[in-house]
């Protein structure tokens, strides 16, 4: 069954010369590219962190790269500058996104550097942002009695917390929020890609 | 044609399709089941764009696990399944051979469903690999699917390589090259050697091509096989499909980096997805124009039969959608679609109005040969037909407007964030009541499959098409 065989090789030939264009000199290409020096590797407790950002799926809604100023206003929101591949030589896996129901987040720990205004974000984003269309994440905290209170307090504004409690941030809403504060890509872009073309 | 000679060629088809029938029921019958698990993920996480608060006390029901959940129950449950179940039955008839190894590919559908369980379950409770299209854990779930998955593709190209036919049908190649393309961008797509921007090259060179060569392909198969079957009528072109076929699986590979327009890859990739995005015109232009010259002046066959309508509407979309996706890779466009609903709406052209079409149409045609018996209503027929016709249209305008009035707010540095968030909110609300009726189309759909496949339903009788009576789609059957 000649012809059937020309067939699968066909297949299998056109797909290996995708493989090769797409993922295999990218590879050689990107993979010795050096760590900025002001780029530090992720601490324990923030790998934590972002294993809990890609285990409650935020890149549904949030993407982590600012895009070319050439056709795009991601600079003008004060997102950062246009992020390069170095920026991430950290990540895996990669959380670039693909959604803006929230906004960009490669840049966040910059743009909001107030660790009480993450925590009370993710408790419940509806009390800083009404129109917010985030979850809300109350299992990543606990109410204690004030008295006998241990661990990281968040500050509730008036009215929206319990009487005689406070709200304790569990170890993993930490991690969370040493995670997103970790996230600053604000140096100059290191220089092999400084000069690098615009996309058309 | 004698009374002996057509009981002759009905007995040779019922000897094709015997080996394959439990294995293609099998993936039938779970994919249905995916269909209406994933409706539900699907209705839920479109609910709590309305109800943010909806069960946030538990993290299994939050936004980021219940999208991806509804994502690939849709594709490697229902979508995968459903075109597993029609590759099993057609293979064998397109080559002119019963199926060979059935057990492998009955074990290989279970295969595929307990690591479709495993994965999801494992996803609700927190573990994800964490890449879009490939949530499902590379330890305790992908390799469930790589086995399964190669078990029934071992015994499709078995299938294939003991048939003698005359010719080789367009569908075939399809077919069978599906079955080759699948495993290498799965098992590429899974490899842990990468980081960062490689890693997102990968990503997409994997989902991109999720699309083109296994939803695609396979239902482009589908398409091939029934419409020219069902009219009784050759395809118009062999030389269309030919180019049809080979531009498909050079240009589509190329595709994927289009996914990140603008961002930070190395220019020269984004720019090579995008010339073979445009390139995809020439076979998107040539199955498109294959099939309506196929069709042309034989439309009226639409009112009798049921597979024809699903299927002929999926051709339609796959012409559409493919159209959208090179206007969408186009700077200009992209500039303002990336990173919206838009993209949301686009993909369910693709993977509803296109895939799942195809799907119903080749089950409503290949279901009653399995069971050797009829749908017992047409009238359930035509209203599913309409409610998911229906719901995927208003579906598609609610958020394909949603998200270009929310690209237009971010293009805007003037406005503030929440202007892109509020615009889309009414948008969401009529994709949350697209979602409703297309969840009683999905469950009249399920129910009709129950009833086909109890015992006790009418036996099919297969006549000869030139002296069957017409059955149209919109009276209720004698």
């Amino acid at each position: 069954m000649s012809r059937m065989w020309l067939l699968l090789l066909g297949a299998t030939a056109t797909m290996t010369f995708a493989l090769v264009v797409l993922v295999v000199v990218p590879n050689a290409m990107l993979e010795s590219i050096p760590a900025p020096p002001e780029l530090r590797a992720y601490s324990q407790a923030e790998a934590e962190g972002r294993a809990l950002y890609v285990s409650l799926g935020c890149i549904y809604c949030h993407t982590q790269q600012v895009r070319d100023p050439n056709f795009t206003t991601d600079a003008d929101r004060g997102w950062g500058r246009p992020s390069v591949p170095s920026d991430y030589v950290y990540d895996f896996p990669h959380q670039l996104g693909t959604m803006r129901t929230g906004p960009d987040l490669i840049n966040v720990g910059a743009r909001l550097p107030d660790r009480q205004w993450h925590l009370l974000h993710l408790y419940q984003p509806r009390i800083v942002a009404p129109w917010s269309l985030m979850p809300s994440f109350p299992f990543l905290f606990g109410w204690k009695p004030a008295g006998e209170a241990q661990g990281e307090i968040v500050r509730l504004p008036p009215g929206s917390g319990r009487e005689g409690q406070v709200l304790i941030a569990s170890p993993e809403a930490q991690h969370l929020v040493d995670y997103l504060l970790s996230l600053n890509r604000t140096y100059p872009p290191s220089l092999p890609e400084a000069g690098q073309e615009a996309a058309p | 044609m004698s009374e002996a000679a057509i009981a002759d060629a009905l007995e040779a088809r019922r000897r094709l399709d015997g080996p394959g029938r439990k294995p293609a029921l099998l993936c039938y019958v779970t994919a249905v089941a995916w269909l209406l698990v994933g409706t539900v993920f699907g209705d839920y996480a479109s609910l709590l764009f309305q109800y943010p608060d909806l069960g946030t006390s538990w993290p299994a029901l939050t936004f980021g696990r219940i999208r991806p959940a509804h994502l690939n129950a849709m594709i490697y449950g229902w979508s995968s399944l459903a075109m597993i179940g029609t590759s099993l039955w057609l293979v064998p008839r397109l080559v002119h051979t019963p199926l060979r190894w059935p057990s492998l590919a009955m074990l290989g559908g279970v295969v595929w469903n307990v690591g479709l369980v495993l994965g999801l379950w494992l996803l609700l409770a927190g573990r994800s690999d964490g890449l879009e299209w490939l949530e499902l854990d590379r330890f305790f779930s992908d390799p469930f699917l790589v086995i399964g998955g190669g078990l029934v593709g071992a015994s499709i190209l078995r299938t294939l390589l003991a048939g003698r036919p005359k010719h080789l049908y367009v569908a075939v190649w399809y077919i069978a090259a599906s079955f080759v393309w699948f495993p290498i961008i799965f098992v590429t797509g899974n490899l842990t050697s990468f980081r960062g921007v490689e890693h997102a090259a990968v990503n997409w060179f994997y989902a991109h091509n999720a699309l083109g060569f296994w939803l695609t392909s396979i239902s482009l198969g589908a398409i091939y096989y029934f419409i020219p079957k069902i009219l009784g009528r050759p395809i118009h072109s062999y030389q269309l499909s030919l180019l049809g076929f080979w531009a498909l699986a050079f240009f589509y590979a190329l595709n994927g980096m289009h996914h990140l327009v603008g961002g930070p890859l190395p220019s020269w990739m984004i720019t090579t997805s995008i010339v073979a995005s445009v390139m995809m015109v020439i076979p998107v232009a040539a199955v498109a124009v294959n099939h309506h010259m196929t069709m042309v002046g034989r439309f009226t066959a639409l009112r009798y039969s049921p597979t024809l309508r699903f299927v002929v509407l999926g051709a339609m979309a796959y012409t559409a959608v493919s159209l959208q996706g090179i206007f969408t890779a186009l700077t200009e466009i992209n500039r303002i679609t990336h990173f919206t609903h838009w993209t949301i709406a686009h993909s369910h052209v693709g993977v509803y109005a296109f895939v799942t079409m195809v799907m119903f149409g080749s089950m409503y045609y290949v279901v009653p040969r399995l069971a050797g018996r009829e749908w017992p209503s047409a009238r359930l027929i035509a209203w599913h037909f309409w409610l998911v016709l229906i719901g995927i249209a208003v579906y598609v305008v609610a958020l394909t407007i949603g998200g270009v009035v929310q690209g237009l707010a971010l293009l805007d540095p003037k406005q503030p964030f929440q202007a892109s968030v509020d615009v889309t909110k009414p948008w969401l609300l009529v994709r949350s009541l697209s979602a409703v009726v297309l969840t009683v189309g999905h469950l009249i759909f399920a129910w009709h499959l129950f009833r086909v496949l109890r015992a006790g339903a009418e036996p099919v009788v297969f006549l000869p098409w030139y002296r069957a009576r017409p059955i149209r789609v919109d009276e209720e059957r004698a």
